[in-house]
């Protein structure tokens, strides 16, 4: 007969998982934690010795040094927290639009990769490999002192329609700026924006519900023409002049301008960042079941239909982790634009160490600064990404 | 089945737990300790009789010796340096650190340690000057670094002024640029974190005028972005636009303007803490203009140790002492540097005279007081 007594014996402690498991996350918690301790004093004590301080208040002091392209009015007697500033507007900026060209130009040649058509997929199969083997920094040299910088000079400016005039120290349009009349209209425009949305949104909803055609395009249309109509009229019907390039001694003055620096820095890193996208387009494509495709020719649909309505939701899957780390990777490759003089956060960041002498709080601030935007992106991008999942039995 | 595996998975997590543990501890002791303190030394001197007059307590304070004992001990200078000024500190045909500012540091490491190539040149940007001397990571910045009372506050000490500069404009012989004023508007390239974008700054702000700033992190590309006509004017020390004129395609259709808008002392500097080694620096930096004042070249120092004149056999550590007891130097440790690298004169020759191998630059304010320039130096005795 088999007894069960023999199995509540006492197991010694120095043989029980569970006490084994317990005292070894116990130990390894009390030396990570004893290690980072360590350090955070090593530091304090350190930075003392060295007399280096830690403090923020030169953030009110005045900077001094001049920024060459700033978002918001900015001038050396401004304070460096104002510097600060204008480099965060500089990396959000070219951070944002890299992701949004990146993503359009990664998808576009991703897909062109995966073409039957031989001539198509092999420039796209070399755009990839010139963008990824490159590094980042050879191609921002190659972008600026290659070739934007070698446009023609100023007095010999290529002038076209518009007018526009490109030459190497940027590129000038004729640009609509507000008069003080025009905040009217400009109320009136996001107005209208956000109602054509909302309305786009809730009447499409009907259609789906009830089932009844409720035009949700036109409607939307009409509402985006006529609320900045009605702004317009109610301004005064002169909210808008149009700022035009003029040459005065050496520059362009006026109209709206692109500089080289930031041009550089937009296409650079957007070539470069969408030949990664573009293999990991190409990845989340394959991995879409042959069996999809096929069912969905069957059932009679076109090529761009099969693409857009059966393949690409289902390849989002396995396309948005990876994707959200090549936006981080944008987002801090952007780092380098002060290697060819565009100043963001990095690059503002090691100038007020040189004029502030403040190493240690200047590179915390921006460390923590790119972390707190990494970290933004991929929050709203993890949320996109649970939506896009499917949820299997 | 599932009990075997239950076991196989414990005891696979137990050793991955132990590693990290061992890992742990492992990182933990081979961390880098934090600084030695070094207790302090109290010498005390009995009154003698009659030849020093009272009670001298010398009480060295912290960090006092140690950049000597830690230079002793590497067998090396460490300084941080330029590589790419011509003149100052660039790379010769055979990819050799050399310049003015190299020379100098030559000069120190010939002094402490009998060794002129005992100098080990770390390629730092303008940005790096002052955290490399906060970190203490070099023994001394020879870097075209001008000395200005915040820096001296923040940065380190600063030795001895061994350069007179002062900003200044190049500009397209056929840009019709000629004063201030002309500059209105225009585009200027300057490279960052430098006194010279400041100064770019209030000297247009104080002018009332506007102008498009062109920045740039490393020198090189400054140049190379104003040769490509990115920007109307460059503006630096004047010294360096003579410099990198020298190295363009056409040096002849650029100018630089009289016009000098601030001044620019370049001295050398060390980390702060150890006056051991600032007292050592600057008085290698005294002995090289003493040694133009008095005529010693670096050929003629062996015969110079028997002259005339007492303050010279003093300099070559002949007899008499220049402080080399206090500051832990040989006697002749001066006459070593100057054996070297030469005196300031032949210093300034070597890059910057009629035959020098970068420039010619007129040495203006950079000639010894005796002849009507601000090189001065304290007496060695």
């Amino acid at each position: 007969m088999v007894t069960t007594e023999h199995l509540r014996e006492r197991i010694p402690f120095w043989r029980d998982e569970r006490v084994l498991r317990a005292a070894a996350q116990i130990i390894s918690a009390l030396v990570i934690i004893g290690f980072i301790y360590w350090m955070v004093v090593n530091f304090f004590e350190i930075t003392q010795q060295r007399g280096m301080s830690l403090s923020y208040g030169f953030l009110k002091e005045p900077a001094g040094f001049p920024i060459a392209e700033s978002y918001v009015p900015y001038d050396p007697t401004m304070s460096f927290g104002r510097a600060f500033l204008v480099g965060l507007i500089n990396t959000l900026l070219v951070s944002v639009f890299g992701i949004v060209f990146s993503t359009l130009l990664g998808f576009v040649v991703g897909l062109a990769r995966l073409s039957s058509n031989w001539l198509v997929s092999r420039i796209a199969l070399a755009f990839i490999e010139f963008h990824r083997n490159i590094p980042l920094l050879v191609l921002l040299f190659l972008w600026y002192f290659g070739i934007f910088t070698r446009l023609p000079r100023v007095k010999e400016s290529i002038t076209l329609p518009g007018p526009i005039y490109i030459n190497q120290r940027g590129l000038y349009l004729a640009w609509p700026r507000l008069t003080e009349s025009g905040s009217i209209f400009l109320i009136s425009v996001v107005i209208g924006v956000i109602l054509a949305v909302t309305a786009w949104i809730v009447l499409r909803r009907i259609r789906e519900v009830r089932g009844r055609e409720t035009y949700f395009g036109w409607v939307s249309l009409g509402i985006l023409i006529l609320m900045p109509a009605i702004g317009w009229f109610g301004s005064g019907g002169a909210p808008l002049w149009v700022d035009v390039p003029v040459l005065q001694g050496f520059n362009f003055k006026g109209g709206l301008r692109l500089t080289p620096e930031f041009a550089a820095l937009l296409v650079g890193l957007t070539t470069y960042t969408a030949a990664f996208i573009a293999e990991v387009v190409r990845a989340g494509i394959q991995a879409v079941q042959k069996g999809q495709v096929e069912a969905a020719r069957a059932v009679g649909l076109r090529n761009n239909q099969v693409l857009g309505l059966i393949v690409i939701p289902q390849a989002l899957r396995v396309v948005i982790p990876p994707l959200i780390s090549q936006y981080l990777n944008l987002t801090k490759n952007s780092s380098l634009a002060l290697t060819i003089g565009f100043q963001e956060l990095f690059a503002v960041g090691k100038i007020a160490i040189n004029q502030a002498g403040r190493a240690v709080p200047v590179f915390l601030m921006v460390m923590a600064t790119y972390l707190a935007l990494s970290l933004f992106t991929s929050l709203v991008l993890n949320i996109y990404n649970r939506r896009v999942q499917f949820i299997e039995r | 089945m599932t009990n075997l595996s239950k076991e196989e998975n414990m005891r696979k997590l137990f050793s991955a737990m132990t590693a990290v543990v061992v890992l742990s501890l492992l990182a933990a002791a081979c961390a880098p300790q934090p600084a030695p303190t070094v207790a302090p030394k109290v010498i005390e001197t009995v009154v003698v009789t009659v030849e020093v007059p009272g009670e001298t307590v010398i009480t060295k304070p912290e960090a006092y010796g140690t950049i000597l004992a830690r230079v002793r001990e590497r067998g090396k200078v460490v300084c941080g340096v330029h590589t790419e000024l011509l003149g100052f500190g660039y790379l010769d045909a055979n990819g050799r650190n050399i310049g003015f500012d190299i020379d100098l540091c030559r000069a120190v490491a010939a002094a402490v340690l009998g060794d002129p190539e005992a100098i080990e040149t770390v390629p730092i940007t303008a940005a790096d000057r002052g955290p490399v001397l906060q970190t203490g990571e070099v023994d001394m910045v020879t870097r075209n670094m001008t000395w200005t009372s915040k820096r001296d506050a923040e940065w380190g000490n600063f030795t001895w002024i061994m350069f007179y500069d002062g900003q200044g404009f190049l500009v397209g012989k056929d840009s019709g640029i000629q004063t201030l004023q002309d500059m209105d508007g225009a585009s200027v390239c300057v490279t960052s974190g430098t006194t010279t974008e400041k100064n770019l700054a209030s000297a247009f702000a104080d002018a009332g005028l506007t102008y498009e700033a062109v920045i740039f992190e490393k020198t090189s590309e400054v140049y190379s972005a104003y040769e490509e006509g990115r920007c109307d004017v460059a503006t630096s020390d004047k010294s360096q636009l003579a410099a990198v004129r020298a190295g363009f395609a056409a040096p002849a259709d650029h100018v630089i303007l009289d016009l000098t808008i601030s001044k620019e002392p370049l001295t050398p500097a060390v980390p702060t803490g150890d006056d051991q080694w600032f007292d050592i620096v600057k008085v290698v930096m005294w002995a090289l203009i003493n040694a133009e004042e008095y005529g010693v070249t670096s050929a003629n120092v062996e015969e110079m140790k028997g002259s005339a004149d007492a303050g010279v056999r003093t300099l070559l550590g002949v007899e008499g002492d220049w402080g080399y007891t206090t500051l832990g130097l040989d006697a002749d440790a001066l006459a070593k540097a100057i054996t070297a690298v030469g005196n300031y004169g032949e210093i300034y020759d070597r890059y910057f005279g009629p035959e020098g191998i970068a420039f010619t630059f007129d040495r203006g304010l950079n000639e010894l007081w005796s002849n009507g320039g601000m090189i001065y130096a304290p007496p060695i005795k």
